[in-house]
């Protein structure tokens, strides 16, 4: 976009938030008082709270933001996709700050040290409450991504998540990963466990066979005698991004015809405020919102993307807001609307870092989590090694903590290559700290966790590169599935994300030498999504190459050359 | 799930099933009665040819005839189109993957005064386009839309 533009869209989006002034104004922040951190004059007279992607971390933990988030073709240096220094620019957040540190990647293990953790169910419960008091009937939706990502999640198949979010006052959520826990499982929960206290929302869901919903579509309620509607939107893309035969009898998809019909039923049954819970990923929603109309807040999550004030999408009907609000348990986002009239006239919106040292652990919740615990303590917080460097997930390419896995996998199964799924969820290791088979877990907790070693063609594995670059850089939003490209070892590669589907992937090596198409290759990765596949646990792999080694060492991170990206903010 | 719905729907639609796998080829024309089986179109292996061979060479782009596809196909083995024409006098409708093998692979005759509106489920083998042609008044008109076919895994 021109810096005219630019400038214009920055200048609209700082007249409707008010509120969303820059977050460290107040000297007595940077010495870390709460009350005034956390302070948010109430607004209006609807109000909803969000979190999204948690991915089952009840307790505080460090997550980097990413260094590398590329936007591209009409998503160029866009929210989004925009990182460090670029992301405080246009947010006007002020470097060096405690909001600094929550959006960005910068001087990541120095300000961690600073500010300290972030997340944590016991310390949002705390902010819950505190809002909620002064916001009584305030909605809380949980954007999915919940019952998955840790150890107690895994073992105890969701159910630590689902009874800790009953306690938090969740009222509805939507749902991804969850689905990896099988359809029998999820249709359990949804009738036992949720039922008469939180709705499970998915308007894109139905059978295979007829078209039937699964899920209730969305829900109603009313809050200071406005009708206010949720509208649920389940990750589309789960059977293909996860195992099909985990939730074979269902289909999912966009559907933004039958997201248009639930939006007009909705109104026409009096609603005033319109959300949409979405698990759609930004780029995605944000399409969205400009080909759906009646929509006044789409409150998203998939990519983790904290972004710090909604995008405005102008559209037929008016205007949508369309929000991200981070992941692993770092942020809560609070919406208050001023509903006069029949219909919204003004909004704030603020997306609050959860710091675990600024927010005293609620107690109910805390005892709740030590209880969930008590039986795995010995087992999770069993030390398998220290990092000497910054271990970190999240990032297009790479991450030193996906290196990790990579080395480990192709070392101790005597492989060439090595392939890690580009997962956005997993915590972060700040240098110097112990990594515990809980952290492990926090990288690697998934029900199909196989470690796999496959003979691949070289052909075949340019196939791979390509499928899953254009899963991250199609310029059309409906054909990306929100996760990051394929982490690599030990082959080198370029890659041109603005170039065309199956024309990104050029100058694939193996210790230098050029990739032989028709040449058969060893090839490590783990979490294969075809039925009947096999495998030891990663975990376990993983765990045995720590215990080996004791001390790890920084890891060089293996990353393609890239083309075309010079000058993109969404790069450091 | 209405059980009741499914057994009667199941029953409903058993000749329409039928008449899809005639039309897509799993049935060989000499097992039935196909008295307009267009051979050489069906064996094409070239979309352009295919699209000769049953006269739509010149079809114009119609916003009349709507195809409904997934953006990314859940299962490429089964893939669901459907294909609705608002056109008048709509007598037929072909619906074409541009990178399959053979990439004709439906041609549905409507009698006269049917509702033109199609469901099939297709094999895709790989990322392609899928063409929809309606034949109205000895006329072709088309529409098509890209499906991509993916590995998966790596979602976020």
């Amino acid at each position: 976009m021109s810096s005219m533009n630019r400038r214009e869209f920055l200048q609209m989006l700082a007249a409707a938030s008010v509120a969303g002034a820059a977050l460290d104004a107040s000297p007595l922040l940077a010495a870390g008082n709460a009350d005034a951190f956390y302070d948010v004059p109430k607004f209006g007279n609807v109000h909803v709270m969000h979190f999204t992607d948690c991915h089952a971390q009840l307790l505080p933990i460090w997550f980097r933001e990413p260094n590398v988030n590329l936007g591209i073709g009409g998503a160029l240096g866009k929210a989004p996709h925009l990182v460090g220094e670029h992301l405080l620019k246009a947010f006007d957040i002020k470097p060096g700050t405690r909001a600094a540190h929550a959006f960005t990647y910068l001087d990541f293990a120095q300000a961690a040290r600073t500010y300290g953790q972030v997340g944590g169910f016991a310390h949002l419960a705390t902010l819950v409450k505190r809002l909620r008091g002064q916001r009584p009937g305030a909605l809380l939706l949980d954007g999915g991504d919940t019952w998955q990502g840790s150890a107690t999640a895994l073992w105890s198949k969701g159910q630590d998540m689902v009874d800790a979010c009953k306690l938090l006052g969740v009222d509805m959520m939507s749902a991804h990963w969850e689905f990896t826990l099988g359809d029998k499982r999820v249709q359990e929960i949804v009738a036992k466990d949720l039922k008469g206290r939180i709705e499970f929302l998915a308007q894109n869901i139905k059978t295979t066979d007829f078209g039937d919903p699964v899920f209730a579509p969305y829900a109603m309620r009313e809050m200071n005698g406005v009708q206010v509607a949720v509208i649920g939107q389940a990750f589309p893309y789960t059977p293909i991004a996860n195992p099909r035969y985990m939730m074979a009898d269902w289909t999912f998809g966009i559907q933004d015809e039958n997201m248009q019909k639930m939006v007009d039923e909705v109104r026409a049954k009096g609603a005033k405020v319109v959300v949409v819970l979405s698990h759609n990923g930004m780029d995605v929603d944000l399409k969205m919102a400009s080909r759906v109309t009646g929509i006044d807040a789409i409150l998203g999550g998939h990519t983790h993307d904290g972004v710090p004030r909604p995008v405005i999408v102008k559209n037929n009907g008016g205007q949508t807001l369309v929000t991200n609000a981070g992941s692993n348990g770092k942020f809560l986002a609070l919406l208050d609307f001023d509903v006069r009239g029949g219909k919204v006239q003004e909004f704030r919106y603020k997306l609050l870092p959860v710091f675990s040292k600024l927010l005293p652990a609620d107690a109910g919740m805390a005892t709740y989590i030590e209880k969930v615990r008590a039986p795995h303590k010995a087992k999770l917080e069993e030390k398998l090694a220290v990092s000497e460097g910054l271990l970190y997930r999240r990032g297009n390419f790479n991450g030193s903590w996906d290196q990790l896995i990579l080395d480990a996998i192709m070392e101790v199964q005597g492989a060439d290559i090595g392939f890690s799924p580009g997962f956005r969820w997993g915590t972060t290791i700040l240098p110097g700290q112990a990594i515990t088979f809980e952290h492990l877990m926090d990288q690697t907790a998934i029900t199909y966790p196989y470690a796999t070693i496959t003979e691949m063609t070289g052909q075949q594995i340019k196939t791979i590169l390509e499928d899953v670059g254009d899963n991250l850089f199609n310029p059309d939003p409906y054909y990306q599935q929100g996760g990051d490209m394929v982490r690599v070892g030990g082959l080198q590669y370029t890659c041109d994300p603005n170039a065309a589907m199956g024309s990104r992937i050029t100058e694939m090596r193996l210790e230098g030498k050029v990739l032989e198409a028709g040449k058969k290759y060893r090839v490590a990765g783990w979490a294969p999504v075809a039925e009947g596949a096999q495998g030891e646990p990663v975990w376990d792999v993983v765990a045995r190459y720590l215990r080996d080694r004791k001390t790890i060492t920084p890891r060089r991170l293996n990353q393609p050359k890239l083309i075309g990206v010079k000058g993109n903010p969404g790069i450091a | 799930m209405n059980t009741t719905r499914r057994t009667v729907l199941k029953g409903a639609t058993a000749s329409g099933v039928l008449a899809g796998l005639i039309a897509t080829g799993a049935l060989r024309p000499t097992q039935v009665l196909a008295a307009e089986w267009n051979k050489a179109a069906f064996e094409s292996k070239d979309a352009t040819a295919a699209l000769k061979g049953i006269g739509a060479a010149a079809a114009t782009e119609s916003k009349d005839l709507v195809i409904k596809v997934p953006d990314i196909a859940e299962n490429g083995a089964v893939v669901p189109v459907d294909v609705t024409s608002n056109i008048p006098n709509t007598s037929s409708i072909v619906i074409m993957v541009v990178r399959n093998p053979f990439p004709l692979s439906a041609q549905f005759d409507f009698a006269n005064g049917a509702l033109p509106e199609v469901s099939a489920r297709l094999k895709l083998n790989e990322t392609s386009m899928v063409r929809a042609l309606a034949k109205a008044d000895g006329k072709f008109y088309s529409v098509q839309k890209e499906v991509k076919v993916t590995v998966g895994g790596c979602g976020g």
